[in-house]
């Protein structure tokens, strides 16, 4: 109890210090919670940015994906060649199209970064086996995805460098992003 | 004497199955009975009485055996699906009275066939990281000493679509519902962690199999993100993100994080799994697909319903907005040529279910009922016409609303007062 009741005082100068100053500048206020491990936070850290910065350490290839594929029973959902099946479809019907939006939503042709597509197969993939692939086994399935879309060519090697810096043909042609502000309606001039 | 008897028999022989190991007198006030009591009234006619015998009537309460209100699988994305998996669940707004949706009937959205992950809370804990001063590890005794809010907050899919299939409004509207949420204002806890200039997004994650991921601007959640642990009274439904799910209010359901266990603050939009469900081609179908717009509906008289005939009748809707508080509903009980002011059942919140009324005399002629309303910002409910019109695109069957669709609903009534969709 006498720890509660001297854990106030002991953050009250400094709150009215810098009672003035910006949200952003404030120090605690309440000292609650504990300070997380780099482990801690490495083993939670699984959102893929496009910088790249969180990716694991590994690496493959296309040829590797392709086996992957298989094994892995990825074309149980997808299709031997990510077109056949009740999942999603991995590869365009349609790749002499150059209307890019008008072939689908396909992961790996509109994804506008690379990694995207890690990022998805790595937390979402296998169906029901979830979060069990290795970083060696995501780079092969992402390298094979793009390789059968001819993003990359088929020998490219991806891994934490390489990846990020992946060219995907969607480019910039995608709706800017929300650019949200409190109280303000949905879209400027719309009426509704 | 003797007529006491075999109910006195009976009520021991339930309170004993019912409570276990407490005694008689334990027992016996939490059923509002003293021993006995009668516990069948004896004036002819009247109904029996709930004995008490029912498993569950005293440990946590059920609503009566009349009552069969439920929600239906249902949603924008085929349920079952491909893989014979139940994604969306609809309430029964046709039911609905006051603006609470009561946490069993809540709508709920899954990514993966109601997969629902079964959480010890005293073992779950929440991680705040990224672009802060101090990271912090919250568990979940943690979250419950900071200050609480307590705020009345609907949650809607962005699937949420009438359309002339919809025969009842649970169909059309369910996947809506409102509740009072309890927990602590993400602001305060990023007060605590501080928050570096460079912040501009965050990314929530839960802890189901896929974690699923959403991108959303860091004015948001300084603005009135909720971290919540209560509902309705109680934790928060497993269904609902039990112990802990993200509130976004007035955003789409799908950043309502649940079973949230950690939020990463980023310099930019991360465009993981979520992210890349909203990636879209036209800047202004995007643009409204994030907040939700002004939206009414008329729960009664709905689809499917029966006006038994002419005579009054109060209409009842829902009305709710992302953008904030509703400040105006309008009914139209001739099919939308005259509009007119209903009444607010109780003071409208910001982003939560304002229950509105309009007193109608049917001369039993045919008709079509409509609600319409709008919120602070002075966003107006359209019609689906008056959309078309806007997007300069023909208005017929094939008419789809760009991003969510928070068009007016009409009811049609026929001479025999029988409700049917409008659209249909």
């Amino acid at each position: 109890m006498g720890s509660h009741r001297t854990l106030p005082f002991a953050f009250l100068l400094p709150v009215l210090i810098m009672g003035g100053a910006s949200a952003l500048a404030q120090g605690p206020a309440f000292g609650i919670g504990r300070t997380p491990t780099p482990d801690e936070i490495k083993a939670r850290d699984i959102s893929i940015g496009p910088s790249g910065e969180e990716l694991p350490a590994g690496k493959g290839t296309a040829k590797e994906g392709a086996q992957v594929y298989r094994a892995k029973g990825c074309a149980g959902c997808h299709g031997a060649t990510g077109l056949e099946g009740t999942a999603p479809i991995l590869k365009s019907k349609d790749p002499a199209n150059p209307d890019l939006w008008a072939r689908g939503r396909i992961l790996p042709l509109r994804a506008p970064f690379a990694t995207t597509v890690w990022d998805y197969i790595n937390r979402a993939m296998p169906l029901n086996r979830e979060g069990t692939l290795t970083p060696d086994e995501v780079y092969s399935l992402t390298a094979f995805l793009l390789s059968i879309n001819n993003v990359i060519p088929e020998d490219q090697v991806l891994d934490a460098q390489s990846l990020p810096k992946v060219k995907m043909p969607i480019g910039n042609n995608y709706a800017s992003l929300p650019d949200w502000k409190p109280r303000t309606p949905r879209l400027k001039g719309y009426p509704y | 004497m003797s007529s006491k008897r075999p109910i006195r028999r009976e009520f021991l022989k339930g309170g004993a199955a019912l409570a276990g190991g407490l005694t008689m007198g334990a027992v016996a006030p939490a059923l509002g009975q003293t021993p006995g009591s009668p516990a069948a009234p004896a004036t002819p006619g009247a109904p029996p009485m709930i004995k008490g015998d029912k498993e569950g009537m005293i440990a946590y309460g059920e609503r009566s055996n009349y009552v069969k209100s439920v929600r239906i699988p249902h949603g924008g994305r085929p349920s079952p699906d491909n893989f014979g998996l139940t994604f969306h669940v609809a309430t029964p707004l046709q039911d609905s009275v006051g603006v609470v949706t009561p946490s069993s009937l809540h709508y709920f959205a899954t990514t993966r066939g109601s997969f629902l992950p079964d959480i010890d809370p005293s073992k779950h804990t929440f991680m705040l990281h990224g672009l802060v001063d101090r990271p912090l590890t919250f568990t979940m005794d943690d979250l419950k000493r900071f200050p609480s809010v307590t705020r009345l907050h609907f949650i809607e899919c962005a699937g949420n679509r009438s359309s002339p299939r919809a025969k009842t409004v649970q169909e059309s509207h369910g996947m809506a519902s409102c509740a009072e949420w309890t927990g602590v204002l993400l602001s305060t806890l990023l007060k605590e962690t501080g928050l570096k200039g460079t912040a501009k997004w965050f990314v929530a994650e839960g802890s189901e199999e896929v974690k699923g991921a959403s991108s959303m601007p860091i004015a948001k959640a300084m603005d009135d993100c909720l971290l919540a642990y209560g509902m309705n009274g109680e934790p928060v439904r497993p269904q609902n993100g039990f112990p802990l799910r993200l509130m976004v209010p007035g955003f789409e359901g799908i950043f309502h994080t649940k079973w949230i266990q950690r939020i990463k603050v980023v310099d930019q939009y991360y465009m993981n799994y979520n992210d890349f469900g909203h990636l879209d081609d036209e800047h202004k179908t995007a643009a409204l697909g994030y907040q939700i717009g002004p939206k009414s509906v008329i729960t009664f008289p709905s689809g499917a319903q029966q006006l038994p005939g002419k005579g009054f009748y109060e209409i009842s809707g829902l009305a709710w907005s992302g953008g904030g508080a509703i400040k105006l509903v309008e009914v139209s009980t001739d099919g939308g040529k005259k509009w007119n002011k209903a009444e607010f059942k109780g003071t409208p919140q910001r982003m939560a279910f304002t229950r509105f009324g309009y007193q109608w005399n049917w001369d039993g002629t045919e008709t079509e009922i409509l609600s319409r309303c709008t919120d602070e910002l002075g966003q107006a409910q359209p019609t689906r016409a008056q959309l078309a019109k806007y997007w300069n695109k023909p208005y017929d069957q094939t008419f789809s609303v760009p991003g969510l669709d928070n068009s007016v609903q009409p009811w049609h009534i026929a001479g025999d007062g029988k409700v049917t969709n409008g659209f249909a």
